[in-house]
């Protein structure tokens, strides 16, 4: 109950915010939601199934650059459409990639989706006439529900209409992955994070689930980056590179990996202090390392295990990643 | 069949045949090759030579998903569960492998009647139920192999093959244990049960036939009554020396 109202405030927190905040702040917000859809489902892989991948960066990049030749090449500016050719665009690569990559764990796991989104990051910057090189693309604004915003000014139409579209896109995505992570599927991933030859005595096929998750992590990580791009109007190469990826795992790790909402709240606070570190400091990776080992040493479970709120389903079963 | 690992031979023309309604014990010192035997019957490894049957199909190293599917389910030596999940959800898993319901990804497992009553059906026969909703990390040695063990049955194996099922649990356990799996076997519909055990005890209060290997070979398949009147086994395998008649 107490974690319903809790959710009910952010999220009327959330919707009120544009109203209040300046224009630059609620544009940051922008970033935030794109972030944590990306996170969620980088999450489903990683504190539901075990696996961390040092590679969602390639499936960021797919999407972000899905969005830009949609919108600026072949001029489809809808972007239901643009979600969904990203959405597919996505799983068309996680496909292949996820079936060589989940026959493999741990480390040899990690380097195999860094190697994969280097050499996307290679593409995007050697085929310059496909894909504008280290120039990299326009993403032209897009329409949202078929409504046309061109009158609108800029920050205008990103701290108000494409805030809310960007606001219900992420909770739409955050219910799903919810509900998946409290299937039997879901049961299914958890069982095979924690003991992958139980699992598998039990009939579960590892490998099979492994790439399942593989994709809707894929799919997630494809929707968020193509939701990031006209944030900015362009994509370039550097979204794919893997300090990319090491971003997302950082926020994941800051929030916390083992609780549903974890990376959600590692992704904001992230994507605020790197603002604010930012604008006060050259060398803000320096304190973003320095707070990353503080985590790992101090905090391990992250943010959210410093709070007492323990997530309840109903019926008082936990469906949090761990216990 | 025979089982090689390069040049050693762990598996010497070993033959046995299990059949419905049997408890078969498997006994021998260590280095007898139960362990190599336990994996080949239970598709881990392939056989270097010979076949392995279950229910006329050939099973050799087809792993433990696909046999598994096909109504053969083992228990693991050291205690496997899955640590982080609770006691319910542990053995819910065996049951979403049984009912097939793995590929539903947007459902609610916790609106999941069948899979819950399915799961708590196991606890109580385990005598688990009360503490369905501790994390299974957190469970007593003795309870997480009992749980373990209820994971497997949950699958409703045809035949079932426990490997050490009472190893790591105390004596005074380990009766308790046996009876609960026993009655359980039965409530479950489970035809055929294997199990490797050193306590011989338990192997022979239990049993309705013994095979005794050893150095890769089966020494004796008998009736417990046969074997224990056998004495070379009974030294081969416990260690004692035979008595000597007159002392």
């Amino acid at each position: 109950m107490r974690q319903r109202l809790v959710l009910g405030l952010v999220i009327a927190l959330a919707l009120l915010y544009p109203l209040v905040a300046s224009p630059y702040y609620a544009t940051h917000m922008l970033r935030f939601f794109a972030y944590a859809i990306v996170v969620l489902g980088l999450n489903l892989l990683f504190g539901y199934t075990g696996l961390l991948s040092f590679g969602h960066s390639l499936f960021l990049a797919v999407g972000a650059y899905t969005a830009a030749v949609l919108t600026s090449q072949l001029g489809i500016r809808s972007m239901e459409v643009v979600l969904l050719a990203a959405a597919l665009a996505s799983a068309a690569v996680a496909v292949p990639v996820g079936a060589l990559c989940v026959r493999y764990v741990r480390i040899y796991f990690a380097m195999l989706t860094l190697a994969f989104a280097m050499l996307f990051y290679s593409f995007l910057l050697k085929f310059y006439h496909l894909t504008g090189g280290d120039e990299g693309m326009r993403v032209v604004r897009p329409a949202l529900l078929f409504v046309d915003f061109d009158g609108v000014p800029k920050t205008t139409f990103l701290s108000h209409h494409y805030y809310y579209y960007s606001a219900a896109v992420l909770l739409v995505l955050a219910v799903v992955m919810w509900r998946v992570v409290g299937s039997p599927f879901g049961l299914c991933l958890r069982a095979i994070r924690d003991n992958p030859e139980k699992a598998a005595a039990l009939a579960v096929s590892v490998t099979r689930y492994r790439w399942a998750a593989f994709v809707v992590s894929a799919v997630y990580a494809g929707i968020g980056g193509a939701l990031l791009a006209p944030t900015t109007g362009q994509v370039d190469p550097g979204l794919a590179y893997w300090t990319h990826s090491g971003n997302l795992v950082f926020m994941t790790l800051l929030g916390g990996f083992t609780h549903f909402v974890g990376p959600v709240v590692g992704a904001f606070v992230f994507i605020h202090l790197q603002d604010q570190v930012m604008s006060l400091l050259p060398y803000w990776r320096l304190v973003f390392g320095a707070i990353l080992a503080a985590v790992v040493i101090f905090v391990p479970g992250g943010l959210m295990s410093l709070c007492s709120i323990r997530p309840r389903a109903l019926r008082g079963r936990a469906p949090r990643t761990a216990a | 069949m025979r089982k090689l690992y390069g040049d050693f031979c762990a598996l010497n023309g070993v033959s046995l045949a299990v059949r419905a309604g049997e408890f078969v014990s498997i006994i021998g010192p260590n280095g007898a090759g139960k362990t190599t035997l336990i994996n080949v019957l239970t598709g881990h490894l392939p056989p270097t030579a010979g076949s392995i049957r279950f229910n006329g199909r050939d099973i050799a190293g087809i792993g433990p998903v696909r046999l598994a599917r096909l109504g053969l389910a083992r228990s693991f030596q050291l205690v496997s569960i899955f640590p982080a999940l609770t006691a319910l959800e542990v053995v819910e898993v065996a049951v979403v492998s049984r009912l097939r319901r793995g590929r539903r990804w947007f459902a609610s497992l916790a609106r999941d009647r069948e899979v819950e009553r399915g799961a708590v059906e196991i606890l109580e026969l385990f005598r688990l139920a009360d503490r369905r909703a501790t994390p299974a990390r957190n469970l007593a040695q003795g309870d997480k192999k009992l749980l373990d063990v209820a994971s497997t049955f949950a699958l409703h194996p045809e035949l079932i093959l426990l490997d050490e099922p009472t190893s790591g649990v105390s004596t005074r356990d380990k009766t308790g244990i046996m009876e609960i799996l026993v009655a359980a076997a039965k409530r479950v519909g489970i035809k055929a049960i294997v199990q490797v055990e050193h306590d011989m005890d338990i192997v022979f209060g239990y049993s309705d036939r013994i095979v005794a290997l050893q150095e890769g070979r089966v020494l004796a398949d008998a009736a417990p009554a046969v074997i224990r009147a056998d004495e070379a086994v009974v030294a081969a395998v416990v260690g004692r020396p035979p008595a000597v008649r007159g002392d």
